[in-house]
């Protein structure tokens, strides 16, 4: 062999780059989609800047008060100065209360509408049910308020009769004077209606999860269809339930219109659900919103920093909750 | 096959009710039905209350005692349970009703031609409604969900693609982030943008103004729906793309998004749903108007939920029947994007 045949011979083409390395196209693509992904972190933080960064002159200036104190006011003094007093807690507890009250009617309904879905309703209807419950969490927030404030509360007031007339030794079904209209109990009342496609669905989904060969099994045993559910559905999907109650309650906590519409809304600490007036944060944004001066907006926003943090919180532990569950029952 | 055919029998369901059963069934609640009326009348029980909890507690209380009778303590129970589940569905179910049938009775009456040809420039709220109409808010929401849409779409969208086509290192991280947004309450959004834009600014209230904490409620719905449907998209036809040498940037835009398509289409109509009721961001954000305003950059601007809303706040009786018939008009606007978005939804399948 020698060097000259070598070099007679044509040379070979360059050979193809084979990588996994992604093109350039590809890279590009990545890029945008990984920096757009991060617009719900933008969004959040930039929610919780802004409102911190607007509230934080009444939080230097009212300190905890801002959070124990009832009182929201301005006074002028003697010398002419004008004093403000920003104190959210009558309507912390307010949005307590109503969330409580939505919670106890809303969720054990949705459970109860989520077992008989999962394991009693035949398939047409099934369907036909699913399609209602999803269509209720589409239905406006003003819709429930104005159904609440004109068909619900003529009702409901009557039910708040009858609840204090047997159950007023009950501190919190205590009133002072007759006033049963506009209580936090009607507001919890709509509020648990609005929680019911939310709770519901979540607990749906667990129920479905529930293993089929458990089922069958305790079918096997002999177990009618409520011993299957008590010892096999209701252990298996506990704490998805409790995960759906505080989405539930998220929900509960952030509404606005609704509340606003069907409550007396005072700024006095009411702890009694039956007594005819209350508040919650969201309701108080508004209602005071309108005349609200320059240093009271910033009060108002500093109120809203609360809401987004409770909110917030509240949804995060949900959230983990029901994904831990969905996970495990897989 | 035809032997076959002729060979088999009907298969028996022993766990199917005979007519006998739902005859007796019948028959129980019936006697209810009697007896909670007779109860009505003797005591000093009364009214529509004292009905539905009789009526309940007297079916539960036969049913019980049917099965308890038939076969054992363990069936009793089980009858009681299985009624329960029954009423709770039943207590669901009924504000639903309640909630579709009032607002069609109470907004039908004040449905004229001149509510979907006029609007309230020339007639106040309090006008007898043969004056004046909603057309100025039924474009107001039309814009405002036009606008959102083309905002959060993009951001929705792209955010999905991350979480089921890329699966970044930060997926679960994003995945937990859009969860916590879904749950922002709607009043935090609109003071967030009232606090970022408009507090400190020389800007007004405006179509754009009230778009964006639409677009960022808008964001979380289109985002999960979206992500449902890309991860029914079966895995082979990715490998294909790929494996016929296509960049993943081909085959997410030319093979995955048009395969979802019908599914997409879905995702931004529920997000749609969600937004076109929304009413305490606009309070902040939106401006008034009372007439039709074109310019999204520019002046106050309405809204049906805004409609509503400064109807009820009034409170006379022309002012509330404006209200309910625009709830009417955005109830049916929600529902029909509801089922388009459901047959959308049932073709994919």
């Amino acid at each position: 062999m020698s060097s000259a045949q070598v070099t007679e011979r044509q040379a070979p083409p360059a050979k193809r780059e084979i990588t996994t390395l992604p093109r350039f196209s590809d890279r590009v693509f990545r890029g945008v989609v990984s920096l757009m992904s991060m617009s719900s972190l933008v969004i959040l933080s930039l929610i919780g800047i802004f409102l911190a960064y607007r509230g934080f002159e009444t939080f230097r200036s009212q300190g905890i008060h801002f959070l124990t104190s009832p009182d929201w006011l301005s006074e002028t003094d003697a010398s002419g100065k004008v004093i403000y007093k920003f104190g959210m807690s009558a309507m912390l507890i307010g949005t307590l209360l109503i969330s409580i009250v939505a919670v106890i009617v809303g969720v054990p309904l949705s459970v109860l509408a989520a077992l008989f879905l999962t394991f009693y309703a035949p398939n047409s209807l099934k369907k036909f049910f699913v399609t209602i419950v999803d269509v209720m969490a589409a239905f406006p927030s003003i819709l429930y308020g104005l159904w609440g404030f004109f068909v619900l509360s003529p009702m409901a007031e009557y039910w708040a009769k009858l609840i204090n007339k047997y159950f007023g030794w009950f501190p919190a079904f205590h009133v002072d004077d007759p006033s049963f209209n506009s209580s936090p109990f009607i507001a919890g009342l709509v509020l648990s209606i609005m929680i019911i496609p939310i709770v519901t669905s979540v607990s749906r989904e667990i129920f479905s999860q529930t293993p089929l060969d458990r089922i069958q099994a305790a079918y096997a045993l002999g177990a009618t269809r409520w011993a299957m559910i008590r010892t096999v559905a209701l252990p298996f999907g506990a704490s998805g339930i409790v995960g759906g109650a505080m989405l539930g309650l998220g929900r509960a906590l952030g509404e606005t219109v609704a509340v606003y519409s069907v409550l007396n809304i005072v700024y006095k600490i009411n702890w009694h659900v039956l007594y005819g007036f209350g508040g919650n944060v969201a309701s108080m944004i508004v209602s005071k919103w309108g005349e609200a001066s320059f240093t009271e907006a910033k009060a108002l926003l500093a109120a809203g920093l609360v809401l987004f943090i409770m909110t917030l919180l509240v949804n995060m532990g949900a959230n983990s909750i029901v994904t831990r569950t969905i996970k495990s029952g897989r | 096959m035809t032997n076959l055919e002729a060979s088999a029998v009907t298969p028996l369901t022993p766990w199917k009710a005979t007519l006998n059963q739902r005859l007796f069934t019948v028959l129980l609640l019936a006697v209810a039905i009697a007896l909670s009326y007779i109860v009505v009348a003797v005591t000093p029980m009364k009214g529509k209350l004292a009905y539905a909890f009789l009526f309940m507690l007297f079916s539960v209380g036969f049913q019980a005692t049917h099965a308890g009778i038939k076969r054992g303590r363990t069936a009793a129970v089980d009858a009681i349970a299985g009624s329960i589940a029954v009423a709770g569905a039943v207590l669901v179910f009924t504000p639903v009703i309640s909630l579709i049938f009032t607002t069609i009775i109470r907004g039908s009456k004040g449905l004229r031609v001149n509510t979907f040809t006029q609007t309230m420039e020339h007639a106040a709220m309090t006008d007898p409604i043969s004056q004046g109409g909603l057309l100025h808010s039924l474009i107001g929401t039309l814009y405002l969900i036009l606008i959102a849409t083309v905002i959060s779409l993009p951001l929705a969208l792209l955010t999905a693609l991350y979480l089921t086509e890329i699966k970044g290192r930060a997926a679960g991280f994003i995945q937990f982030l859009v969860q916590a947004m879904s749950g922002v309450p709607s009043i935090v959004a609109g003071v967030f943008i009232y606090a970022a834009l408009l507090l400190t600014t020389s800007l007004h209230g405006s179509t754009i103004m009230g778009a964006l904490p639409l677009a960022i409620l808008m964001i979380p719905t289109v985002t999960r729906t979206a992500q449902e449907v890309l991860l029914l998209v079966p895995q082979d036809l990715r490998e294909a793309g790929v494996a016929l040498g296509a960049t993943q940037w081909k085959t997410v835009a030319t093979i995955v998004v048009p395969a979802a398509r019908s599914g997409l289409i879905t995702a931004v109509i529920l997000g749609i749903a969600r937004i076109a009721g929304e009413t305490a961001p606009l309070l902040f954000t939106l401006g008034v108007s009372d007439k039709i305003n074109w310019n999204p950059l520019n002046g106050g601007q309405s809204a049906l939920p805004y409609y509503v809303w400064s109807g009820l706040g009034l409170g006379s009786p022309e002012a509330i029947q404006r209200a309910w018939t625009g709830i009417l008009v955005l109830l049916m606007i929600v529902l029909v994007l509801f089922t388009a978005a459901r047959i959308l939804g049932r073709e994919k399948k």
